[in-house]
């Protein structure tokens, strides 16, 4: 197709590169500098999508982000881009988009048939039809309202394009490039600000890109374009189009997104398609600018009915006409301009002005080139079903409720104008509680909130020499305060056309007989019917009319919709727009990728990877790892074809028999010193620990206040004032907090430090029946016998030069040591224990065989001490001293903690002594019992014992002491398993521990 | 996000900080006998005020000191921020 409604010259565009690209399959040409919606209509294209409940055909209404209708599914760098605005998406080589919400396609979409049976579809439908039978709803109505519903369709794949964050401080955010913002910007810079001035669209200038002014001696475009250069050459200003500043949140930080990449055909590598900008502003400035308001009359959604000031965007930005017959429907001047535009481009508009007459320089102009204009006229309806053909004119009586003499005329489109509406949305999210204005029939901001300042046409300012005076003032101002100079600047004197008053008139009476559809929101559908429907079924607060109806709940936040809907719903109820009040503006003020907010965290950034020193040689040797916390740590080492199972069950055997070693490094460590140390244990560790000899170990539990355990681990005292704290490795940042707030806020007498030690220290655990031989080979000088080192002691030694603290400590139940060294040295250690311990079969082993050691001795570790629990029922009432005071103790006397049936951990075993008792089962007692059953407890670790050869569990049971003996059942309704049990003590094997003692 | 002034440090964001709670809440002194309500009281009870708030926060990635901040909860103005011995 030929760009038929391409004027020959005009615009902004580049017409010496022409660019194609392709909509709904067929190819196409525009030229560099528009947007897919101009070079659409260029072409002729105004059937883009179908409308949400209905399937109406739909159309351009805007010319950026205002548009509610234009929204396409784009293909770019092989990802898909759903719910993109036709009219925000800059035209690149090769770009490809088509249709959404239509099937099989949007000339003829069988949804459509919705249209026809819109008595069945009003305000409220869901809600109304789908409630009953309750059991339809997850079968069949839900899926088929999917599929029916929703614009876009998001991939499934995962997105390879690359987002970025930025996080920024500057003096003073504008948002916004039209004459306040450049105006303000220029003003702050002067003064030697630091300044960011954001712009939505591509080109900077706003309304001075289509308005016919003169600023000083230059036309509005090219002032705009000297500041805009003159604001790039300063190194204190950031200027940045293609973003926008789409929310504002607490304490002045306001989050603005870049379309880094999205105008061109590919990104490139390490450049990225969106970037986030975290910007923190010492004062902000919004010059966000205004948006026209549509006026209302019978299927006013028919593609070619669009606003006013889209048409002479069109026109002056794109050289695109949007039609060659138009109407231009307005109740104020700008149509007018706009009609003057067409004319001066060889097309004759008519002007329908609801108006009973009105003068003004910018009428004077339109009369005089001839221009027919009729007051007091409507349009009743537009004519056409997938383009606007004719519309039903009318006469309106002075009193705007009947009209008369109607006729039909011939158009191609209609240019609708009904005054402006300041885009408040970023006042209104910094808390600003905004205030209406009569003269202009709309909310613009009043107190400032935080630290924000509306300007120009954002805050109700429509005359350009007004928007540059105070925008200059306010700029020089607000910078002042912040840099302490002041560089006068001379507002430029201004030529503009002075309008005449609007008419307050927004709403077309429905014709005697006629029953037209009369949109308010154009995204979701809703129609003055919906709303007059849903107030005569008692809806009154416009919070819950808005929720009834969806009206200004679709992605373009009811930017066309809201305050005609205001105004019909006090209209209805007889009230003033004031009273009803605004629904509350949440951010974003336009839709955000997920992507954009994700970032760069994402898959293994997502949080960091911790490594022990000795990770690669786990690599090396086939470890496969699990996840930690944020610590990498090998499971298993795979030998051969074993799997998981195997080989955990052939490294925690080895252990039993011979010998084995397992990375600990990643147990929280935590180096406490102070003349105090000794007493701030004793208060955080239910046992006793004042005396506590130089060289020894103390295993411990710590509470929190409300008695349940917090975390566990040994404590060494390695000289007078100075211990070795370990936790667990989930714990080990909460438990530093948890020391640093007793120290610091509730005992601050205490003269303690602690500071956390888990990256300076690496860890072996040497485990098994020959861990001795093992560690006298590492240390040949030392003394390492039962005397020597007995069980929980400590000695520092000399490992071939290098030192090392070996504590004689036991997780695994067996004979055990613990070595730490520097976490340099790490590396040298293992290696060197793996060297050492050949002759005596010594194998690492991972987390899995780990826990099937300390499960089948009955240790609680993480999966018993879940929160959930107090010492008691882990069995710990040893620990708990009765003599002194520590944290959480008085919390043990509550009479629920000491119930005689409280629950404890036990040992489950299966009957058949083969199943394996998956994690997370119940423990009931009769398998058949009727639903629901009551459960004892849970199962919370499962193992293999390699000790037995047999399945071993441990769970947390009501009344577990006395259950020992009791044949109960495990069941797993998840897994659909029923499994026999046996309760057994919890500690399966050397319940004496007389293995870490040997 | 918040801006939260440390006393130790100046200016900050919110995501250096953890929350730690209502900062008037007083542990009971150990090795004292007190009742059940009063003990409760320190565990569980807490006010849930509309508006000023004295609470703890630790700076965690800056000086890991437990500070505290007197914040507005409808409006999440900060009026004072102390350290952690200092009193309103």
């Amino acid at each position: 197709m030929s760009e038929s409604f391409r004027l020959k010259q005009g615009g902004l565009i580049n017409r010496n590169k022409k660019i194609s690209f392709k909509f709904n399959g067929k190819k196409y040409f525009g030229y560099e500098g528009d947007t897919l919606a101009s070079a659409l209509i260029a072409n002729g294209v105004h059937l883009v999508g179908r409308s949400f409940k209905y399937h109406r055909p739909r159309g351009f209404f805007g010319a950026g982000v205002d548009e509610p209708y234009a929204i396409v599914q784009m293909n770019r760098n092989n990802e898909v881009d759903p719910n993109v605005r036709a009219t925000e998406q800059e035209l690149f080589e090769g770009l490809e988009a088509k249709s959404v919400n239509c099937w099989p396609n949007v000339d003829f979409d069988i949804g459509a048939i919705n249209n026809f049976l819109n008595k069945f579809f009003p305000a409220g439908f869901y809600y109304k039809t789908f409630m009953w039978p309750k059991s339809f709803w997850y079968k069949f109505y839900e899926p088929i309202i999917r599929k029916a519903a929703g614009f876009g369709a998001a991939s499934i794949k995962r997105d390879k394009e690359r987002y970025e964050h930025k996080y920024e401080y500057c003096d003073l955010l504008i948002a916004g490039s039209g004459p306040s913002g450049l105006a303000s910007a220029y003003a702050a810079a002067q003064n030697g600000a630091k300044v960011i001035l954001a712009e939505d669209k591509s080109r900077f200038g706003g309304s001075l890109l289509t308005s016919e002014v003169t600023i000083g001696n230059q036309s509005g475009k090219e002032w705009s374009e000297k500041i805009i250069s003159e604001l790039k050459s300063m190194p204190n200003v950031t200027v940045k189009n293609r973003s926008q500043v789409f929310g504002y949140y607490d304490h002045n930080m306001l989050v603005m997104s870049e379309r880094v990449s999205d105008h061109l055909p590919r990104t490139e590598k390490y450049i990225p398609k969106q970037r986030l900008w975290y910007i923190r502003a010492k004062q902000v400035i919004i010059s966000s600018g205004s948006i026209e308001r549509p006026l209302v009359f019978g299927n006013n959604d028919v593609p070619g009915v669009m606003l006013s000031s889209a048409a002479k965007e069109y026109l002056k930005v794109y050289g695109v006409l949007v039609g060659k017959k138009p109407i231009i429907f307005t109740n104020n001047d700008s149509g007018y301009e706009t009609a003057i535009e067409f004319k001066k481009n060889g097309v004759d508009p008519i002007i329908l002005d609801t108006r009973k007459e009105a003068n003004s320089e910018i009428i004077k102009e339109a009369k005089e080139l001839n221009i027919n204009i009729k007051f007091s006229y409507v349009v009743a309806a537009a004519k056409g079903y997938k383009k606007v053909n004719s519309a039903n004119i009318a006469k309106i009586s002075d009193d705007k409720k009947s009209i008369t003499n109607i006729e039909n005329i011939k158009c191609d489109c209609i240019c609708v104008s009904g005054f402006w509406t300041p885009t408040i949305h970023l006042a209104s999210q910094s808390g600003n509680k905004t205030k209406f204005n009569e003269e202009i029939d709309a909310f613009i901001p009043s107190q400032s909130k935080q630290k924000e300042t509306t300007l120009g046409a954002a805050n109700g300012v429509f005359t350009l020499e007004e928007t540059l005076n105070s925008s200059f003032k306010k700029g020089s101002e607000l910078s002042k305060e912040i840099t302490n100079k002041e560089n006068k600047v001379s507002v430029p004197t201004v030529v503009e056309k002075k309008s005449s008053n609007h008419d307050k008139f927004w709403c077309v009476p429905l014709p005697e007989g006629k029953n037209y559809k009369r949109f308010l929101d154009f995204q979701n559908d809703v129609t003055v019917s919906d709303i007059q429907l849903a107030l005569r079924e008692g809806y009154r607060s416009i919070e819950h009319v808005k929720r009834y109806t969806t009206l200004g709940m679709a992605t373009d936040q009811g930017r066309t919709s809201n305050l005609n809907g205001l105004q019909l719903v006090s209209d209805i109820e007889n009230k003033v727009v004031p009273q009803v009040g605004h629904t509350t503006f949440r951010p974003p003020y336009s839709p955000v990728s997920i992507g954009a907010i994700v970032g760069r965290e994402i898959g293994k950034h997502s949080k960091p990877t911790r490594k022990s020193p000795m990770h690669y040689w786990h690599e090396k040797n086939n470890a496969v790892f699990v996840d930690a916390g944020v610590w990498l740590r090998p499971r298993y080492y795979k030998q051969g074809n074993e799997n998981l199972f195997e080989a955990s069950k052939r490294e925690a055997k080895n252990v039993r028999q011979n010998v084995g070693v397992c990375d600990v490094t990643t147990l929280g460590k935590i180096d406490i010193k102070g003349p105090d140390a000794a007493e701030l244990l004793n208060r955080v560790y239910t046992n006793a620990w004042l005396k506590l000899p130089v060289g020894k170990a103390r295993y411990g539990v710590m509470l929190r206040e409300d008695g349940i355990v917090m975390d566990d681990g040994t404590t060494t005292r390695i000289s007078e004032n100075h211990y070795h704290m370990t936790t667990t490795t989930a714990q080990a940042a909460n438990v530093l907090s948890h020391l640093e707030y007793y120290l610091q806020l509730v005992w601050p007498e205490l003269n303690v430090n602690v500071v956390s030690s888990t990256e300076q220290w690496a860890g072996a655990a040497i485990a098994g029946p020959k861990s001795r031989e093992v560690l006298q080979k590492l240390f040949p000088d030392l003394d390492v016998s039962s005397e020597g080192l007995p069980f929980m002691g400590y000695i520092e030694g000399n490992l071939f030069g290098i030192n090392a603290k070996i504590f004689r400590i036991s997780f695994s139940g067996e004979l055990a040591y613990e070595i730490n060294v520097e976490s340099d040295n790490g590396n040298f250690m293992w290696e060197k224990i793996m060297d050492i311990g050949k002759e005596f079969n010594i194998q690492p082993y991972g987390t899995e065989a780990l826990s099937t050691l300390r499960i089948e001795m009955g240790h609680v570790a993480g999966s018993e001490l879940d929160g959930r629990t107090i010492p008691y029922d882990n069995s710990l009432e040893g620990l708990v001293s009765k003599k002194k005071d520590f944290i959480g103790k008085r919390s043990l006397s509550k009479s629920a903690y000491l119930e005689e049936d409280r629950q404890k951990v036990v040992g489950v075993v299966p009957l058949d002594k083969k199943t394996s008792i998956p994690e997370g089962s119940y423990i009931v007692k009769d398998a058949k019992a009727k639903l629901p059953n009551p459960k004892l407890g849970h199962v919370s670790a499962s193992c293999w014992s390699v000790e037995y050869d047999n399945p071993f569990s441990l769970a947390i049971i009501k009344d577990g002491k006395n259950m020992i003996g009791q044949k109960l059942f495990a069941m797993s309704p998840l897994k659909n398993k029923t499994i026999p049990v046996e309760i057994v003590s919890s500690h399966y094997v050397d319940p004496k521990g007389e293995r870490v003692r040997s | 996000m918040l801006h939260i002034k440390c006393p130790h440090c100046g200016l900050r964001s919110q995501n250096e900080f953890s929350y730690g709670g209502d900062a008037t809440v007083k542990r009971p002194a150990l090795n004292k006998e007190i009742s059940n309500q009063e003990w409760d009281n320190f565990v569980y009870l807490r006010k849930s005020p509309r508006g000023k708030h004295l609470e703890l926060w630790q700076h965690i990635s800056g000086c890991r000191q437990w500070i505290k901040i007197e914040r507005d909860t409808l409006t999440h103005e900060i009026f004072k921020t102390l350290k952690g011995n200092e009193e309103l």
